[in-house]
């Protein structure tokens, strides 16, 4: 018990805390998301798109989470505006405009020869130095995301698995991908100082690419990833305490770790607790040789011998 | 029911079809055939809204779909459409065909599981409600489609291509069970490419090939002449008592 409450002790940590739980649970929710939509690269360029705005913000005296905001919002559209000229396809338009970005951020804080704690906490993550101003809004918007994604559950399944269908039945999927465009982005503003520029792409990832693996029921991976996000930030936060590391890096590779355990335990489960024997037997009147799968999601499955 | 004027759709420079015109009356039960690439799922597409023409109109129930989607159309999909491996139980596909009848809450009500059991039972696959859609046989994944637009309660019911990829049985029971909801009032217009076990035995033929080559019943649209047209091939038909039977008739010359 003792090693669960030392940490508490500290202010900073208990605040560490309160704030990773919190961008847990968001990253987890976005995460589903994103990773169902195959847009993961997306997530890692709007980060490396508003460090950019960030580092320009720092040089005016904006604050810090408009200036991410107005640049990230500036990107998407330059985004769109490359794309429209049809011989570039969104990917390397992504890659050029967000990179860009983070380039001209890098370049200008070389410059100013004034790497601050504050810009330092943007591209490494610096969960243990956030300010009762940095908890408020992300409290809020955790709050605001848990709100909108509460009415919008059914219409963001459907749009996110079947588009087409999705409008003919009545559910607007320009709408509805216009404010999941709004949270996401918001999102990831929000968590960039706690996470970092560098980290953040694989904590949107990683719980929810860890709960696909274990379920294909999307009311169970939609929890699951909630809770693998905010468990895995919370032990990240102890973990880094007692080995003292740096906290983002250890909620990442905590996950990293947890996802890997899962990887290994469903290969593990299809190998070899499910017996799967080579057999032969007849189907029809011709006899031929199959291996054999039995798991409780896919049923009785053969599967025919390389 | 459908009622399509000077329509023009395109996609970059490629222009699907150009200025058609047509009309599907309430309570028919009409069936699309063309080659491949022909521009049917085209046609569908922008009778629901979901592809914008250029040019052109349609009206679904006296009123133009433009912006808004028409109400209580049933949409099935072509299966190679469908992402299989995204993480959703064969309840949880039913039960979109009811969002719109949900309310604002993010989970069903009594009522709406009630009618996604009811429909599945109808189709004979209610055993697999709890299953990953991926599990399914390709006439099973059919059936979950056509149940998530039953639970809509639709007047109109569209359908790309239902019977691909079915065995011969499979093909005549979802045939059968479109018969009888035609029979019960709704209005259904099906895209196939099976001339023999499907279209042949719908009450109405639509001929499409970048245009309408044809249209009536499936006697008189079925004939040599009107299948060139409509797949640039010489198609055999022939005739014994109430079936008709089709086959390609160009020799194979290599
Ligand atoms: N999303 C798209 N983007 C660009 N071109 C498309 C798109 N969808 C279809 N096309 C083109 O439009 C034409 C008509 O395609 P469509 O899918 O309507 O044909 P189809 O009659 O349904 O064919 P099939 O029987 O093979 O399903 C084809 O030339 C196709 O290449
Ligand atoms: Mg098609």
């Amino acid at each position: 018990m003792e090693f669960l409450i030392t940490p508490l002790k500290y202010e900073f940590v208990v605040n560490g805390m309160i704030v990773a739980m919190m961008i847990g649970i968001l990253c987890g929710i976005i995460g589903i998301y994103v990773v169902l939509r195959g847009m993961s690269y997306i997530g890692h360029g709007l980060s490396h798109a508003a460090f950019g705005g960030a580092v320009i913000g720092y040089i005016f005296s904006i604050n810090l989470y408009i200036a991410a905001g107005v640049w990230g919002l500036l990107s998407a559209f330059l985004i769109n505006l490359i794309v429209r000229e049809k011989k570039i396809k969104a990917d390397a338009a992504i890659g050029i405009v967000t990179t860009a970005s983070f380039a001209l951020g890098i370049a200008l804080i070389s410059r100013i020869r004034r790497f601050t704690k504050n810009l330092e906490a943007i591209l490494f993550g610096n969960i243990l130095g956030v300010t009762t101003e940095d908890i408020i809004i992300i409290g809020i918007v955790t709050l605001l995301v848990i709100i909108i994604i509460f009415f919008l559950y059914k219409q963001l399944l459907f749009v996110t698995f079947d588009p087409e269908s999705a409008n003919v039945y009545g559910t607007r999927a320009s709408l509805i991908d216009a404010i999941f465009s709004f949270i996401l982005a918001a999102s990831i503003i929000v968590s960039l100082q706690v996470i970092g520029v560098t980290l953040i792409a694989a904590a949107i990832i990683i719980p929810a690419s860890t709960a696909r693996l274990l379920t294909n029921n999307f009311n169970k991976m939609f929890f699951l990833s909630i809770a693998i996000g905010a468990i895995t930030s919370v032990a990240g936060i102890y973990a880094s305490f007692y080995l003292n590391a740096a906290s983002g890096a250890t909620i990442v590779l905590l996950g990293a770790l947890i996802f890997s355990i899962v990887l290994i335990y469903n290969y593990i489960h299809r190998k070899i607790m499910l017996h799967e024997h080579a057999h032969s037997h007849l189907h029809g009147a011709i006899p031929h040789h199959h291996t054999h799968l039995d798991d409780a999601e896919h049923g009785h499955e053969h599967k025919e011998k390389p | 029911m459908i009622e399509i004027k000077n329509l023009t759709c395109n996609y970059g420079n490629n222009i699907v079809f150009n200025g058609i015109n047509l009309a599907i009356k309430k309570g028919s039960l009409a069936g699309i055939v063309g080659p491949s690439g022909s521009g049917k799922t085209t046609l569908i597409k922008a009778i629901l809204g979901v592809v914008r023409p250029i040019a052109g109109e349609v009206y679904v129930n006296g009123k133009t779909i433009k912006n808004n989607p028409p109400p209580n159309i049933g949409y099935i999909p072509q299966l190679e459409a469908i992402e299989w491996d995204f993480p959703v139980t064969v309840e949880q596909v039913v039960m979109m065909g009811r969002h719109n009848k949900m309310g604002i809450l993010p989970w069903s009500g009594k009522e709406d599981r009630k009618k996604v059991q009811e429909a599945l039972d109808r189709l004979g696959i209610l055993q697999y409600i709890n299953h990953h859609i991926k599990t399914l046989s390709g006439g099973e994944q059919q059936r979950v489609f056509l149940a998530r637009a039953l639970v809509s309660e639709p007047e109109l019911l569209i359908l790309d291509e239902p019977t691909s990829g079915v065995d011969l049985k499979t093909q005549h029971d979802i045939l059968h069970f479109l018969l009888t909801l035609n029979k019960k009032g709704i209005t259904i217009v099906l895209i196939t490419h099976d001339l023999n076990a499907v279209a042949a035995h719908l009450p109405w033929i639509v001929c499409f090939n970048r245009g309408i080559v044809a249209e009536g019943k499936p006697d008189d649209v079925f004939n040599p002449e009107i299948l060139k047209k409509t797949y640039n091939a010489d198609v055999a038909v022939i005739r014994k008592g109430h079936l008709i039977l089709m086959a390609n008739a160009t020799p194979f010359n290599d």
